[in-house]
This record gives C-alpha cells, structure tokens and sequence, in this order.
C-alpha cells in the first residue's frame, strides 16, 4: 500500500479520493494537487507508479501544509487565543463555543454530553 | 472579521494619538472606552484601562495581541454560577 505525506495508506479507491484520507486534504485541493501532477484524478491509486506517487508526495510536501504540521498549526493557534487572555482563549478554555453562537440550547459539539442538575426531589432522596 | 481592505483596520484615532504622544519608556495606564479599536504594534508593552460597561479593566498589550480588538481583554460578563446555597452546601 502506498505511503503519502507520512503514515496514510490510501487504499484501492480512484486516487482523487484515496488522497481525501490526508488530514488535510479535502476534494478540491486533492483535485489541484493532481492537476498539477498531471495525473488523472480517476485513475485507481493502485494503478499509479511509484514515480507518480512520489510526484504527488513532493507537491503535498513542499505547497500544503498537512497532517502532523497542520495539527501542530491548529493547537499552536488555540493555545495562542489562550495565552493572551481574550475571549475567544477564554470560550477555548471552557470548552464552550467562540463564536458567538447560543448556548441556551444546543452547543453539545463543544459542551459535549448532557448533564443533568439535579432536581429538588432527589436532592431529598440522597439525604 | 469583514472590514474592507480598503478602509484599512479601525483604529480610535484620539486613543492612537495619546499613545504616541506619551512617546516610549512611559508606561502610564491610558484609560479608554474604545473597545472597538483595533490593537496595532506601536500599542505593544502599554497599558490600557478597557471599559466594560461599568468598570476600567487593566490590559497590558503583547505582541501576540497584535490585530485584536482592545474589547477582547475586557470582558464584559460575570457569571457567578448557578445554583442557590442549597446546591453549594450538599
């Protein structure tokens, strides 16, 4: 199985896709990447020879930002809004959301599972 | 986030005006209710009193702080938590 851009094995799916399994990595920038490989996007990534692969493993490298570095980039960025002590860090600290939305309801993305308040009666109940 | 290039970022030109001319090495707090003003880099190692709506909250400016808002360091909410005595005592 091919290696691209670190640990991913893109398996035997049409290699514009197989490159969608890059952190990363979405449909367009898969399509750019192979436009500028001049590799037809539906070809199966099985069929590529090495020296085609080693072609798109070059572009990823040197033009995008991807897997370990792009996390590294996103957790520096986080940890930045923290450190400076704006609101934004601050909603990133709390695990709420950042960005204005509600949290009256909804917002269990970030707040994560419901937790019940207990009710006066089983307050009762536990003495 | 959406300001036009074209208008460049909004900066309070009264409040940019003091800080030059309080002129380097003085570090007096610069009180102001500009929240809106954008933080440039000749703001950086200064200090700021924000307004948040009822009091002055102190914000010493670092380079990271660059390109945001003066309000973002004022906060202008304060959650005590929910829940009466009851709640808190168990």
């Amino acid at each position: 199985m091919p290696r691209i851009s670190g640990i991913d094995i893109p398996v035997d799916k049409r290699i514009g896709i197989s490159l969608t399994y890059i952190f990363g990595v979405g449909r367009s920038l898969s399509l750019d990447v192979l436009k500028k490989a001049g590799i037809d996007e539906s070809v199966k990534t099985k069929d590529l020879t090495e020296e085609e692969l080693g072609r798109i493993a070059s572009i990823l490298d040197n033009d995008c930002v991807v897997e370990g570095r792009l996390r590294r980039q996103l957790s520096q960025n986080i940890n930045r809004l923290k450190e400076i002590n704006c609101y934004r860090g601050l909603r990133h600290r709390r695990g709420l959301p950042a960005r204005g939305q509600r949290t009256k309801t909804n917002a269990r993305t970030r707040k994560g599972p419901r937790k019940v308040v207990a009710t006066k009666r089983s307050i009762k109940q536990m003495r | 986030m959406g300001r036009s290039l074209k208008k460049g970022p909004f900066v309070d030109p009264k409040l940019y005006k003091k800080v030059v001319q309080q002129g380097q090495g003085v570090d007096e707090p610069i009180k102001t209710w500009s929240r809106a003003c954008t933080i440039v880099p000749e703001f950086v190692s200064r200090t700021f009193l924000v307004h948040n709506g009822k009091d002055f909250k102190k914000v010493f400016v670092t380079e990271n702080m660059v390109g945001h808002k003066l309000g973002e360091f004022s906060l202008t909410r304060n959650f005590r938590g929910h829940g009466g005595k009851k709640a808190k005592v168990k």
